[in-house]
């Protein structure tokens, strides 16, 4: 599953970033890796972009970029 | 004794807490600059303290080291060129994990490391205990304990720092990262390479061998300047490894380095930190359970824009009229001191007067920077970004962009320096090209004068929709400019969400005005040189024949008048009086409508009038056009002299002097096109300097005053074959 496809309040475990690499390089240096658990805290009231909790912090990412991130373990 | 000079560098996170620990240290000395060659703000302070001289140098906050954003390459380039005695990194204490990734890279630049766990009683009372001792053990760091909104921790931190720089032995090797066994190798064989190929490499050859592998740009290019023979041999003797390391891991090697480093990391927060903390269950996030709310959250944001700008433009408005106030005086004082003449009308009408437009701004600019700052200590500015990002996006840019050309529409000078708020430079650029399209305040007179002379009752709408036409053209130029000049991929919107905190009193100040001194400083030179010129321009030459004997006119008038009087009685006196200043008021406007006619300014107007001729409007209008490139306002006020229709005392005149002169309202909305649209006043332009480069100054002003040129073109045109007049 991918972590665009993830509802509010759900939180799943990393599996895969893809993309280009600038972004995939800027998503892992921000703590979003392979294994880390991540939590879809809200949406943007215009849906995108979306705010996540990582390692204790708030980050937000776009919509599109999550997009290249698969996660499982979805709850 | 002779005093010893250290230079420390701080470096972290942005949100760290880095600004305050910088402002507690070096107090109100500082010195804020840019960095060279960039518009990134450059902080520096100095302490005495045990008898040595420190230089505190605050480096861009930043999450990583590798060379992707302006900040991090001038982070960089610091540490690695300039060689600071000592580094103190400013760790956040709640964030410890991601703030160790880029305390790694540090500490794999091989300088001198101090950190500050700051912020360690925030993390306390959210439940996570960090082993200080242990990770100094870890790292072979000293740790500092620090607070930096209680100041604690300060004067332990300079001790150390200072012991740290006398100290001999050099930063240790062996508790940097370690990468897997493959990686390792072939930073050891590529270390080997170079060390064999060439003896003064630029840097240390571990640091070179891990960024080569991980294929930097920068120090691809400084080896290769370096040693331009050997250095393309390493070169590809690192692009045989990498080949062979991304067939290995599958993978790109700065992924594996980056996921390696990590995992570094990992083993160290197991070691240091007691428990995690999964989820940011405080204030803050309760606080964006209501501004960041899928309803609420716009409502709420528009509120604060307006009161942004309700504070700027009308609290601002109070002082702008005192120092208004104060330029009318000191050039009344100016005037009265020296006799009529060259001297006197260069100073009141060129310098106090040009000099003075732009000190008029400085309230605005205090109020608003001091709004900007509030948003950015609070944590807000995040939170604007996040809600805008989606609206922005459309025209290829980031969330942030908004408040700077929000602010546009009141004036272009604050909402162009607002633009440094954005990290990603290219963002930075784009919003300043296109901030100018939003109609600045001052450009209002003019459309009011024109539509209400020309558009009757269908006035404001026809307002309304010039700068509806600003927004269009905007957005159509940031897409147009994103696809070709500054193409390139969107700076990731990966951005962090800080928590809440509450703004502390001083660095608010000490941020507004830092920023208002800078506007000051800069601008003041521009404007003062420009002002000087188009005074020149509109003065000389002096002695022009003119039509009529202007002064004998007067006098005659005068002395008509006088001997008239001698013979009236009161009311009769009275209106002969009025009469004759009447009169006398009307021959000076025509004999200065003359003057300006034949000035160098009035010359050019003709000169160019030509280019003006397909856009309807005529060379007074040229003219007029041009003498608002000091500031908008002046359109009106040279359109004035130049009709001998007065000022705005009578602007029903003015607009009947227009229709006489021939002007339709064809011909006036070509007009208020090209103001809408030409290139941005003096002190815009000076700005724009000043946050770019003189040639995306020079590439605006070209840029916007084709711009213009085309649309009244279009309009002008367009409507006359429509058959409009």
């Amino acid at each position: 599953m991918l972590l665009s496809e993830l509802k509010e309040g759900q939180s799943a475990t990393v599996v895969r970033i893809g993309g280009e690499s600038l972004l995939r390089r800027r998503i892992l240096e921000m703590g979003i890796l392979r294994g880390a658990e991540v939590r879809v805290e809200k949406y943007a009231p215009l849906k995108d972009p979306m705010e996540l909790i990582v390692k204790g912090y708030h980050i937000s990412l776009r919509v599109e970029e999550a997009g290249h991130i698969l996660v499982d373990n979805v709850r | 004794m002779p005093i010893k000079c250290l230079v420390i560098a701080l470096a972290g996170n942005p949100n760290a807490g880095k600004t305050t620990v910088f402002n507690n240290l070096t107090g109100t000395r500082q010195k804020v600059g840019n960095w060279p060659g960039v518009t990134v703000e450059k902080k520096e302070g100095h302490v005495s303290r045990n008898g040595y001289d420190l230089t505190i140098v605050d480096l861009p906050g930043t999450y990583s080291l590798t060379p992707f954003s302006i900040e991090e390459v001038v982070a960089r380039n610091y540490l690695l060129d300039e060689r600071p005695d000592v580094v103190i990194d400013i760790i956040d204490a709640s964030n410890l994990e991601r703030s160790l990734y880029l305390a790694t890279q540090i500490r794999e630049l091989d300088c001198k490391v101090l950190f500050a766990l700051n912020m360690a009683d925030i993390a306390g009372s959210r439940g996570t205990k960090i082993d200080a001792p242990k990770l100094s053990e870890l790292l072979d760091v000293p740790v500092v304990f620090t607070v930096g909104n209680r100041k604690e921790g300060m004067d332990d931190l300079l001790q150390q720092a200072i012991e740290l720089a006398e100290s001999a032995t050099p930063a240790a090797r062996t508790r940097q990262v370690k990468y897997s066994h493959d990686i390792e190798e072939a930073i050891g064989r590529l270390q080997e390479f170079m060390e064999m190929k060439a003896g003064g490499m630029p840097y240390d050859t571990r640091w070179m061998a891990i960024k080569l592998l991980e294929d930097d740009k920068i120090v691809k290019e400084r080896l290769v300047a370096a040693a331009p023979e050997t250095g393309r041999q390493i070169l590809q003797a690192a692009q045989a490894l990498r080949t062979h390391l991304t067939q290995r891991f599958d993978e790109d090697p700065q992924i594996v380095m980056t996921d390696e480093r990590y995992g570094f990391i990992a083993g160290i927060i197991r070691e240091v930190q007691s428990a995690t903390v999964q989820q940011r269950v405080d204030i803050s996030r309760n606080i964006d359970l209501v501004l960041t709310h899928r309803l609420f959250g716009f409502p709420i944001f528009v509120f604060f824009i307006w009161a942004m700008f309700q504070l700027t433009f009308t609290l601002g408005e109070y002082p702008v009229q005192w120092i208004g106030a104060g330029v009318d005086g000191l050039s009344g004082a100016v005037g009265a001191a020296l006799p009529e003449g060259i001297l006197r009308s260069l100073l009141v009408d060129g310098v106090v007067a040009g000099v003075g437009s732009v000190i008029k701004f400085l309230p605005n600019i205090l109020v608003l920077f001091f709004c900007i700052a509030l948003f950015e200590d609070t944590g807000y500015m995040a939170r604007s970004a996040f809600l805008m990002d989606r609206i922005m996006h459309l025209i290829g840019l980031h969330g942030k962009s908004f408040i700077p050309m929000l602010m546009g529409f009141g004036c272009n000078v604050p909402a162009i320096m607002a633009a440094r708020t954005l990290e990603s430079e290219k963002d930075r650029i784009l919003t300043i090209l296109i901030t100018p399209f939003m109609s600045c305040s001052a450009k209002l007179p003019v459309y009011v004068i024109l539509a209400g002379a020309f558009f009757g009752a269908q006035a404001g709408t026809v307002i309304f929709g010039i700068y509806l036409l600003g927004v269009v053209l905007s957005i159509v130029t940031g897409r147009i400019f994103r696809s070709t000049l500054l193409k390139g991929a969107d700076a990731p919107f990966v951005m962090e969400l800080p928590p809440y905190r509450m703004p502390m009193a001083k660095s608010l100040l000490i941020h507004m005005w830092d920023r208002s001194k800078l506007f000051l400083q800069k601008m003041g030179k521009v404007i003062l040189v420009g002002s000087i010129v188009i005074w020149s321009l509109s003065n000389f030459p002096r002695d022009v024949a003119t039509s009529r004997d202007y002064a004998a006119e007067i006098a005659r008038v005068t002395a008509t008048a006088d001997s008239q009087k001698a013979t009236a009685d009161g009311s009769e006196r009275r209106r002969i009086e009025e009469q004759a200043a009447q009169a006398v008021s009307d021959l000076r406007r025509e004999q200065m409508a003359e003057q300006t006619r034949q000035s160098y300014i009035g010359r050019i107007g003709r000169f160019v009038a030509p280019i003006f001729a397909p856009l309807g409007i005529d060379w007074q209008g040229g003219v007029a056009l041009l003498s608002g490139f000091v500031a908008k306002e002046i359109v009106v006020s040279t359109l004035g002299v130049l009709h001998a229709a007065g000022e705005s005392d009578e602007e029903g005149a003015l607009g009947k002097a227009l229709i006489a002169a021939g002007m339709t309202p064809l011909s006036a909305l070509s007009m208020m096109v090209f103001v809408l649209l030409y290139l941005p006043c003096l002190a815009t332009t000076a700005a724009i300097r000043r946050e770019t480069s003189t040639r995306w100054m020079v590439f605006s002003i070209g840029y916007s005053t084709a711009v213009a040129w085309g649309m009244a073109f279009v309009v002008y045109q367009g409507g006359r074959l429509f058959g409009f007049s």
